[in-house]
């Protein structure tokens, strides 16, 4: 019960701060400047041969799933960086702490708030630029449920990992430190890829140590295996090239990750001097 | 709502509780029991080792030793904290919540349910004067204002045991006159509070018992005034004073001091007066005044724990 009011109380909290409104505004934003841009794009592709109109167009889809990608990063580590940290630093947290509910149902319920806003805002925002799509050019996107799936795991585990070093750092210390791991996993899956085009193997396994070190990036790269058209990936057309796409084992050990995370940030809250 | 009378464990017992962080020792040995239904004042200079106590007492901080049970269950204990009133000290929470809205929160996390709440709110926000204010989000909140509303969610669930942090940090006369009210109110209803107070003349007129703390031990417990069982000093003039009496009079007082005809020494209550009177008579002395002084708390705090504060 102590869980789920707290699940209500963090949802309500990004609200009324405006957390969640401002995320949807500069997503709605978004969505306005990539549905231009698509617009745009179809009429150039008119006279284009039918095969290659359809590349171009997934191609795009792709570019906007990739930006919204990108927010919805974001939006995991910026709701949550301070919630623990904060009202660590300010003291807000005794006087919930000391009532009778257990310290794992307060952070089990604070980070089911969070997944639940994360559910909501990669369900408008995939499904805006795919539904964009459609709506402009009739085009769409391959498995488009596994990748969102994907792209909800990947914002899960950046939260479970945000709110694991909310445990132990500063609210300052924390966002560097989790952004700056998404960091070293970004860079991983491109020089993965790039070792994977150039037949470079030493390439390949920094890449893949990075996605061990963090293991984000890879759910992304795998999520835009599932959704962009083979045909580009296998060609190279597309930014987000198949030369090497992330096992299942590691979209797995993704999930492990994550459970790890938050199993850690649960024993460490538990055991936390407040 | 009254509480139970006949409860068989004290509010709060600890024995040797102790909290190191590192090599540093932030309480050393802290024992002390707390009577069911006593005001309880835990006095002592900044750095004692206060707050980390009450912090392991309420579950907070994990003590490195010793063991505390509060209501007869060990400290931390989640459904005994059903029955258990916080108020911390600089009382801060989710700005974005209206006073009433908090207060239906905390209620809700102690298990109240809603048609409860309905009633409990209304007149918890009467009673802290908050009434005018409750749609006010706390941001907007004065300091008192937010002291007054972290009072009321310590009682949001009538505790058996209410811990106070500093509850009249902020507060105006009339706001300090209000927890001194709210105090009382508890007592009358027989739950035990456990107040932690820098201002000695509220400790003075609100608690039963006093603890003086130091380096994160208990160096002395007193009653005070009220109970007839608080220290005092005792100035008397009299003749024929020898060594022989001034050894007698050890029986019931201490720091003797004697000069000439005047005599000073402190006793434990008022009631080891007149035996200590029959005593001086029946020894031959002539007595010509006796003047009890009752020390104040601020006189007594200063004797027990030093003019160093500690530091």
């Amino acid at each position: 019960m102590g869980m789920w009011i707290m699940a209500g109380v963090t949802f309500r909290e990004a609200a009324r701060k405006r957390v969640l409104w401002m995320a949807l505004v500069a997503g709605f934003a978004f969505l306005a400047l990539f549905g231009t841009g698509l617009h745009f794009q179809v009429e150039s592709l008119q006279k284009a041969s039918p095969l290659m109109r359809r590349q171009a167009l997934n191609a795009m889809l792709m570019v906007g799933i990739y930006a919204a990608d990108l927010l919805t990063v974001l939006m995991a580590v910026l709701i949550s960086v301070d919630t623990l940290s904060g009202e660590i630093a300010s003291g807000a947290i005794h006087a919930i702490a000391t009532k009778p509910i257990r310290r794992v149902d307060i952070l089990l319920g604070k980070w089911a708030g969070f997944v639940a806003m994360l559910a909501v805002y990669v369900a408008l925002m995939v499904g805006g630029v795919t539904g964009l799509g459609y709506l402009l050019s009739g085009a769409t996107v391959r498995h488009l449920l596994e990748g969102s799936c994907l792209i909800f795991l990947e914002s899960i585990l950046l939260l479970s990992l945000t709110l694991l070093c909310g445990t132990e750092f500063s609210t300052l210390t924390n966002g560097v430190l989790v952004l700056g791991l998404q960091g070293v996993a970004f860079l991983g899956g491109w020089i993965e890829q790039g070792g994977a085009v150039t037949h470079s193997p030493r390439a390949l396994d920094v890449g893949i140590i990075a996605s061990i070190v963090m293991p984000s990036e890879s759910l992304w790269r795998r999520a835009a295996f599932e959704m962009q058209s083979p045909l580009l990936g296998a060609m190279h057309m597309s930014p987000f090239s198949n030369a090497s796409v992330p096992s299942l084992a590691m979209i797995a050990y993704a999930a492990i990750y994550l459970a790890a995370a938050l199993a850690f940030a649960l024993r460490a809250f538990h055991q936390k001097d407040l | 709502m009254s509480l139970p009378t006949s409860q068989p464990s004290p509010a709060i017992r600890t024995r040797g509780l102790r909290k190191s962080f590192g090599s540093k020792i932030a309480v050393k040995s802290l024992t002390l029991e707390v009577d069911r239904g006593e005001i309880f004042g835990f006095l002592g200079p900044n750095g004692a080792g206060k707050s980390t106590s009450i912090k392991m007492l309420l579950g907070l901080v994990a003590p490195t030793g010793g063991e505390a049970t509060l209501l007869g269950r060990p400290a931390g204990d989640v459904k005994t904290r059903a029955k258990i009133g916080f108020l911390p000290e600089h009382f801060r929470f989710y700005d974005w919540l209206t006073g009433s809205e908090l207060l239906r929160l905390h209620g809700r996390l102690c298990g109240m349910a809603a048609p409860l709440l309905r009633k409990r709110v209304p007149s918890l926000l009467d009673m802290v004067g908050l009434t005018p204010h409750r749609e006010k989000r706390l941001r907007d909140y004065s300091k008192g204002m937010l002291q007054r509303i972290g009072l009321a969610q310590a009682l949001v669930n009538d505790p058996e045991l209410v811990f106070l942090d500093e509850p009249t940090s902020g507060l105006d006369p009339g706001g300090r006159r209000l927890v001194r009210d709210l105090i009382r109110e508890q007592r009358a209803r027989g739950a035990t509070v456990f107040l932690n107070s820098h201002l000695l003349g509220e400790v003075e007129v609100t608690c039963d018992r006093v603890a003086f703390i130091k380096h994160g031990e208990v160096l002395a417990t007193r009653r005070l005034e009220g109970s007839g069982e608080s220290e005092m000093t005792v100035a008397m003039r009299a003749r024929n004073v020898t060594p022989m009496v001034l050894e007698g009079l050890r029986r019931w007082a201490s720091a003797i001091r004697a000069e000439d005809e005047r005599l000073s020494f402190v006793v434990p209550s008022a009631e080891a007066l007149p035996e200590i009177l029959r005593y001086a008579v029946g020894q031959g002395l002539d007595v010509y005044e006796v003047t009890p002084q009752r020390l104040s708390l601020e006189d007594l705090f200063l004797q027990i724990v030093g003019e160093d504060g500690g530091l």
